[in-house]
Parts: C-alpha cells; sequence; structure tokens
C-alpha cells in the first residue's frame, strides 16, 4: 500500500511540475459545459428545465475530460522505456494499478473541483454548503469507479494501433452502471435531496468501485505482461 | 479433422430440422394468444417465441466468453481462446438479433422502437460491450498478446452487465415492471397452455442447437486459421 502511494507521488509530482494533462483536461471540461450552455441558451431562465438537464451535462463534461487523461496515463510511461523500468521495480504489479488510480484520481478529482464552479454559474444554482459537501461525496465514489475502470482499460489499451479512439469505445459500454447513478444522484443533491433521497444511488456507486476494483486488480497484472 | 466435420454437419443438419419445426410451430400450431382477460393479443407477439430463445441464448454465449477468458489467463492454452472469440462473435450477432426482434415487436404494441426499459438497455449494452471486444480484438495483432488483452476485456465487461442491470433498475424505479407481464419468460401473462409452453420449449432448444452448430463451426475454422498462420510463419522464418 505504501509502495503504491510512492508510484502515486512519482506521478503526481510529474503531473505538477508541467500540468500538462490537468490543464488540457480543465480547459477542455469547461469548453464542454460553454458549448452545451451555449446550445441550451434559450431556456436555461427555465429551471425545471435545467434541473433536468444540468446533471447529464456535468457527467458529459467529465467522463470526456477524464478520457482524455486517461488515455495519456500509460502513453506517458511508454516514453524511454519507463514501463519497463515501472515493472522492474521490487513490488507488485497491481501496486502500480493502484498507484495509478491514486493519481489519476487526484487529477481529475481537483479537476471536477475547479469546474464545478463554472458550472454553478453558467447553469445558475445557488447551492449551501452542505449540497456541495453532498456532491462532492457523490462525485468522487462516481470519478473513482471511473478511474478504476479507466486505468485498466488504459493499459489495456497501450499496446493497440489506435489507443486514443479505442479507449473510449472500451470505456463507454463498461462504464454505463457508473453514469446511470452517478447522474441520478447529482441530479438528487442538486435538487435539495438530504443524504437520504440519494442513498440507493450512492450505494451501488460504492458497490461498482468494490466489485470493480477487486477485478482490476487481479487481471491487471496480465494486461501490462507482455 | 474428418470426424469432426462429419460431427458438425450432422450438428447442423439438426439445428435446421429443428428450425423448420419451431418455425412451423410459431406460425401453424400455435392458437392465438390471449392475455389475462381472455383478448386476443396481436399476432406480433408471436416474435417472442423467436425473442427470448435468442435473448438466453446471447447471455449463455457471453457466459462462455467469460469462463473462456477466465481459463484462458489461468492456463494460456490457444483452445481457450479459440472458444472466447468463436463465442464473441456468435454472441454479437445472437444480441444484435435480440434488439431488432424486440424493436419490431415493440413498434407495434407500444407504438415506439425503443424504451429506455430495464431488459432492453441490458441487452444493448451487451451487445455493445461485445462490439468493443471485437473492436479490440481487430486493432492487435500479436496472435499471443492479443488473447491476453481480449481475455481482460473479456472479464471485465462480464462484470459490468449484471451491474448495469441494477443500475437501470434504480433509474427507472419510477416504472415498476411496465412490461414484465410480457418479457417476463414463461411465468408471464399469456404463457399458460402447453401449446404456447410446447413451442416455446422447441424454439429454446433450435436456437440452442444453431448457437451449438454456429460455435462448432467457428471453432473448427479457427483452428484451421490458426494451421495455416502457423505454416505461413514457419515458412516465412525458414526464408529469413
Amino acid at each position: 500500500m505504501i509502495r503504491s502511494l510512492y508510484i502515486a507521488a512519482k506521478d503526481l509530482k510529474a503531473e505538477f511540475r508541467t500540468k500538462q494533462m490537468f490543464n488540457s483536461m480543465l480547459i477542455f471540461s469547461l469548453l464542454v459545459l460553454v458549448v452545451f450552455s451555449i446550445s441550451f441558451g434559450d431556456f436555461l431562465g427555465d429551471s425545471s428545465k435545467v434541473e433536468k438537464l444540468a446533471p447529464g451535462v456535468l457527467w458529459v463534461a467529465f467522463t470526456f475530460a477524464g478520457m482524455l487523461g486517461l488515455s495519456r496515463t500509460f502513453v506517458m510511461e511508454s516514453e524511454n522505456g519507463c514501463l519497463e523500468a515501472l515493472k522492474l521495480c521490487p513490488v507488485d504489479r497491481s501496486a502500480i494499478y493502484t498507484g495509478k488510480v491514486f493519481s489519476n484520481l487526484v487529477i481529475v478529482f481537483l479537476m471536477e473541483i475547479v469546474t464545478i464552479p463554472f458550472f454553478i454559474v453558467l447553469f445558475n444554482y445557488s447551492l449551501d454548503s452542505g449540497t456541495l459537501l453532498l456532491l462532492g461525496l457523490v462525485l468522487l465514489l462516481g470519478t473513482l469507479g471511473f478511474i478504476i475502470v479507466g486505468t485498466l482499460l488504459s493499459a489495456l489499451t497501450l499496446s493497440t494501433r489506435t489507443r486514443e479512439l479505442l479507449l473510449p469505445v472500451l470505456l463507454l459500454p463498461v462504464l454505463l452502471p457508473v453514469l446511470i447513478p452517478g447522474v441520478e444522484a447529482t441530479a438528487g443533491v442538486l435538487a435539495g435531496n438530504g443524504l437520504s433521497g440519494i442513498s440507493s444511488e450512492l450505494r451501488l456507486l460504492a458497490v461498482y468501485d468494490l466489485i470493480f476494483f477487486a477485478v482490476s486488480h487481479l487481471v491487471f497484472e496480465y494486461a501490462i505482461s507482455d | 479433422m474428418a470426424a469432426n466435420s462429419r460431427k458438425t454437419g450432422v450438428l447442423a443438419a439438426l439445428a435446421a430440422g429443428v428450425m423448420l419445426l419451431a418455425v412451423y410451430m410459431i406460425f401453424f400450431y400455435l392458437p392465438p394468444i390471449r392475455d389475462e382477460s381472455g383478448a386476443v393479443l396481436s399476432d406480433s407477439f408471436r416474435i417472442f417465441f423467436f425473442h427470448m430463445p435468442i435473448a438466453i441464448t446471447s447471455y449463455l454465449a457471453f457466459a462462455i466468453v467469460f469462463v473462456a477468458s477466465v481459463f484462458y489467463l489461468r492456463e494460456k492454452a490457444l483452445k481457450w481462446d479459440i472458444y472466447a472469440r468463436s463465442a464473441a462473435e456468435i454472441g454479437a450477432l445472437f444480441s444484435f438479433l435480440v434488439l431488432a426482434t424486440g424493436s419490431i415487436w415493440a413498434k407495434d404494441a407500444w407504438g415506439w422502437y425503443w424504451i429506455w426499459d430495464l431488459r432492453l438497455t441490458t441487452s444493448l449494452v451487451l451487445f455493445l460491450v461485445y462490439l468493443a471486444y471485437l473492436m479490440l480484438r481487430k486493432s492487435l495483432e500479436e496472435p499471443e498478446k492479443r488473447a491476453q488483452l481480449a481475455a481482460v476485456f473479456g472479464i471485465v465487461g462480464f462484470v459490468s452487465v449484471p451491474l448495469s442491470f441494477f443500475s437501470i433498475r434504480l433509474w427507472r424505479s419510477a416504472h415498476p415492471l411496465m412490461f414484465g407481464g410480457n418479457s417476463g419468460g414463461s411465468g408471464g401473462s399469456g404463457l399458460e397452455g402447453t401449446a404456447l409452453q410446447l413451442t416455446l420449449a422447441v424454439n429454446f432448444i433450435a436456437y440452442l442447437l444453431l448457437f451449438a452448430a454456429l460455435f462448432a463451426v467457428k471453432v473448427e475454422n479457427e483452428r484451421m486459421q490458426e494451421a495455416v498462420d502457423e505454416k505461413r510463419y514457419g515458412e516465412f522464418e525458414e526464408g529469413i
């Protein structure tokens, strides 16, 4: 566990030196929000319609921006034989996976935290601090599920010919069980339902995270061995 | 090899025979179907007897992909990879047929081709996972790497299908079992009576036989392909 934290720390250090991935993901997700906001411009004043649309828009932005970052996680390692060096580390292969999940989670979650204020401004919400905390919890659980599967599939597509194209194709069908409760829970939070209103969605997200973490942990070794 | 293809031939002939019987039973043997209140249902309901066996078969094919993937990762034996890819291709075809037959019936019965219903969406996810699996296979060239990575995705994809079932159940909880009676199997309305159950059983056997025959042909083809590849690459290496 400590060892995977070392790997995560290495990734985060490398990322925050350049902030290349973080910045491009952030700008991309903001652009998605702006595009949706423009195309729905006519009825942004109608709060009943915004309430139905906005949670989906938020998740579309996060999913696509996140995918942009995920496709980079292992490509970054393939330069200068870094992946081989990483595999030579005296750690379990699954520790590499856990470390990558952790660093990706931190980067994507930070990106989401920065995006949220823009989302609130563009879609005209006013949220109190309790709601914001709850929204953070929903986003954390949903993003964790997204990252858990995405990191595995990112390693899987590393050696394919069309990796940037293939990752979304593989990821989206598998991601459906996290997107549906994620969007539902976000809609519930934004509509002002408390923790009790979204508990079944949160439970499902947690179950998804646990099951997929266990499965990915087991099969990751095969995804990067050659 | 010759004995194998003879067995496949017998299986295919048997599948064709039972299939003819099954189609005959659907269109000529079945009496008009009534629902619980006794009203005669539209004839379009007969498509159900194709639909449900195909759906069950597509789930079966997917289970084969999963089991073969697990065994491939354990044993690294080529035969498991051949089983997985054969089942995946046939499964993709069957899961497409599920969506097609379901939509045709839905247009007649509900007036829409598509509704985000529980079972419909689960079938769609199944189909998409199959497509993604085949796409992944297409974009890898090295046979061993392809087999291994495809096996990893086969396992992950299989796990996601039941989870999507639960997530959609949550999503659509406002519509409790709208159409549950019809697609729920032989316990549903309108499926009392031996004629109906017999027809359904014969159709089940027909589609399972069809699947078995296709699977046998496909596995044989893949084996031959492997043999050809081995010869070709062998000569290539000698040429160097």
